[in-house]
């Protein structure tokens, strides 16, 4: 459960999100839609606690991520915008290396490491190290990372950029097991499609700011659009971002 | 959650030892190579002036029956005299063919104008466009010169002339940059070697762990696991400050191997670098790989690029050996309070130990603490600066 109310947070004299707002629930996929530069990542990195909002407040399951971000970084699996991982390490020392750095040890460490790797179909390259991977490969390891210490709540960073389809299908089958397990996924993407396959909740962000939020359904009538392509347009008033 | 920092220190070591670029520039290059290449350099330094000091210069002397008793005095001279008659051009066919050969010729009319005390002509033939064969043919010069003006003063007392009469001024210079204290100043060099070998070591480790991690995209999930930032940043520190330690236990076992070779008890110098100097050595020096490794982190933490940190830090190497730099225009002594000077406190000591003298041990714990402690805040201030959100570089 991820609530955010009037976050705002400037770069010198650039504003980068204004009073956003909004609520991702346990069980659902809630996605952040908006232009390249809305504000999607400011909003994520303020919730993963690497950046300091201006004003507004962010709680994770009750946790307040400005007050206690390390208690914050419990509760959350982060896949961020650049999710690079270490070339010198296989893929299962990637994993296994993040679940030392959240406290685990020994067996069930190891157990933890080697789940994860059959959930997300790692193992035929769990071994290998992680220099030559593909995209896809990259991006797997890199949730697998996100996930090692099973967080209630996940926050992915555009996490289908640079995926080929069957990549990025068996990406999607992956969040919605995710939901089903009774996760709180909320992603953030540019690209329309994407959103609509996948999402139960949409915030649509533009210029840093919460332009419209809702069900793929309520959108679509609040705008008296016969599809979200079009509500979305009619959302931030032109075509941008539409891929 | 103190363990972080080992749990860190460990995956930086490791990535670090599997990159053959790593350990072939950290490791192997400088600790290895570095040292021979200095011993090479210093070898020849002495070879040169070991040889000046003691060749019996090999000199071929043609139309000898002309000449007995130069001949002689050559030989008495402690030339290594050989004859072997020849004409002008074979003299010079012989010289093409072994270009460091030296040559005395006696001319044709030698004999009678030595026996009429006429100017008697010998020529000397070298290419003077090799440095040995010019040394040696000066030699030669030397000691034909000698030869003339004794038997000049001979012929000057026969005359009834005190032959001193000629010698209006007599000039002894001094030569004072004779080849073995090139060799000598060389050597002062090791300390210098020492310290900038130790630094390559980790320097790219230091950038991997943090320009390299920003670069890779790696660092923002890291920054996201719950351990405070310092905690992993010491990790990487100290990463670095263990490769140092690598590269300096290297470079000390390399040198004490490198110096066997050299022909310094020839020279009467020499180089205490025994087993057990050479412990002290890597002891005293240890210290300062935290140093190295917290100034480099913390330098490397501004960058935003493998390629700026590279940049940056070749300059930043400079830094730790300018006290050296300095102290050896003003030629200072070792003494207490230099020993709070971290990189000069070392050298120092490593030239002491190096010219057998012992070091009063609150000297070498001063070195210790004032190194360990500039260490221990340049780590902390590495800390610090990961703190900041600007160290994403987004």
């Amino acid at each position: 459960m991820i609530r955010v109310a009037g976050l705002t947070r400037s770069f010198g004299a650039v504003r980068a999100i204004t009073d956003v707002s909004f609520t991702a629930a346990d069980g659902r996929i809630t996605g952040l839609l908006g232009p390249n530069g809305a504000g999607k990542s400011t909003t994520l990195r303020v919730l993963y606690t690497v950046l300091r909002p201006d004003a507004g407040s962010a709680v994770v399951d009750d946790i307040d991520v400005v007050a206690s971000p390390l208690l914050a970084r419990r509760a959350i699996g982060v896949l961020p915008h650049a999710a690079g991982i270490y070339p010198q390490l296989t893929a299962s020392e990637n994993i296994a290396w993040f679940g030392a750095l959240h406290g685990l040890t020994g067996a069930a460490l190891r157990r933890r490491v080697d789940e994860l790797i059959s959930v997300l179909d790692i193992s035929e390259f769990a071994t290998r190290r992680a220099k030559g991977f593909s995209q896809g490969q990259r991006v797997k390891v890199a949730l697998a990372r996100a996930l090692i210490h099973s967080p209630r709540n996940l926050l992915l960073d555009e996490p289908s950029n640079g995926l080929d389809v069957m990549a990025t299908r068996s990406l999607r089958e992956l969040i919605r097991g995710l939901r089903a397990a009774g996760h709180c996924v909320l992603f953030s993407s540019h690209v329309m499609q994407e959103v609509a396959a996948l999402c139960d909740d949409i915030v649509i962000i533009d210029h840093g700011r919460v332009v419209a939020a809702g069900t793929p359904i309520e959108l679509q009538r609040r705008f008296g659009s016969a599809t979200l392509e079009d509500a979305f347009v009619a959302a931030i008033g032109d075509a941008r971002g539409l891929a | 959650m103190s363990g972080t920092i080992g749990i860190v220190l460990l995956k930086e070591l490791r990535e670090a030892l599997r990159d053959r670029r790593t350990l072939l520039t950290s490791l192997v290059l400088g600790p290895l190579l570095g040292p021979v290449f200095f011993v090479l350099v210093l070898k020849l330094a002495l070879e040169q002036s070991v040889e000046t000091l003691d060749e019996a210069v090999p000199v071929t002397v043609a139309n000898a029956g002309a000449a007995p008793n130069l001949v002689q005095h050559l030989r008495q001279s402690g030339l290594a005299v050989t004859l072997r008659d020849g004409s002008d051009i074979e003299i010079r066919d012989w010289i093409t063919a072994a270009p460091e050969l030296v040559v005395v010729r006696v001319s044709e009319a030698y004999a009678a104008r030595f026996q009429s005390a006429e100017p008697a002509v010998v020529m000397i033939y070298a290419d003077g466009s090799r440095a040995r064969a010019e040394r040696r043919a000066r030699r030669v010069q030397e000691v034909i010169d000698g030869w003339s003006a004794l038997i000049g003063a001979l012929r000057l007392q026969a005359r009834g002339v005190v032959p001193t009469v000629t010698h209006a001024v007599i000039v002894d210079s001094i030569d004072v940059s004779t080849p073995s204290a090139r060799a000598a100043l060389l050597l002062g060099m090791l300390s210098y070697l020492i310290l900038v070998i130790t630094l390559v070591g980790g320097l790219y480790l230091a950038i991997d762990a943090t320009a390299g991690e920003r670069e890779r995209g790696s660092l923002e999930a890291l920054l996201t696991v719950p351990v405070p930032r310092e905690r992993l940043i010491y990790g990487k520190v100290l990463a670095a400050a263990v490769m140092m330690g690598l590269a300096l236990a290297l470079v000390t076992v390399t040198i004490m191997a490198a110096l066997r070779w050299m022909p310094l008890e020839s020279l009467g110098m020499s180089a205490n670098f025994g087993p057990a100097v050479a412990a002290s050595v890597f002891l005293v020096t240890l210290p300062f790989a935290l140093v190295g490794a917290g100034l480099l982190t913390v330098v490397a933490s501004f960058t935003r690029s493998y390629k700026e940190a590279q940049s940056w830090l070749g300059i930043v190497m400079l830094v730790p050996t300018l006290p050296i730099a300095i102290a050896g225009v003003l030629a200072v002594k070792a003494s207490a309070p230099l020993m709070l000077v971290p990189s000069l406190s070392q050298h120092l000591v490593i030239q002491g130990l190096m010219r057998g003298e012992s070091m009063p041990a609150a000297w070498l714990a001063l070195s210790a603490g004032s190194t360990l402690a500039l260490g221990l805040a340049l780590t902390w201030l590495a800390g610090r600066l990961y703190q900041r959100e600007a160290i994403l570089g987004g």
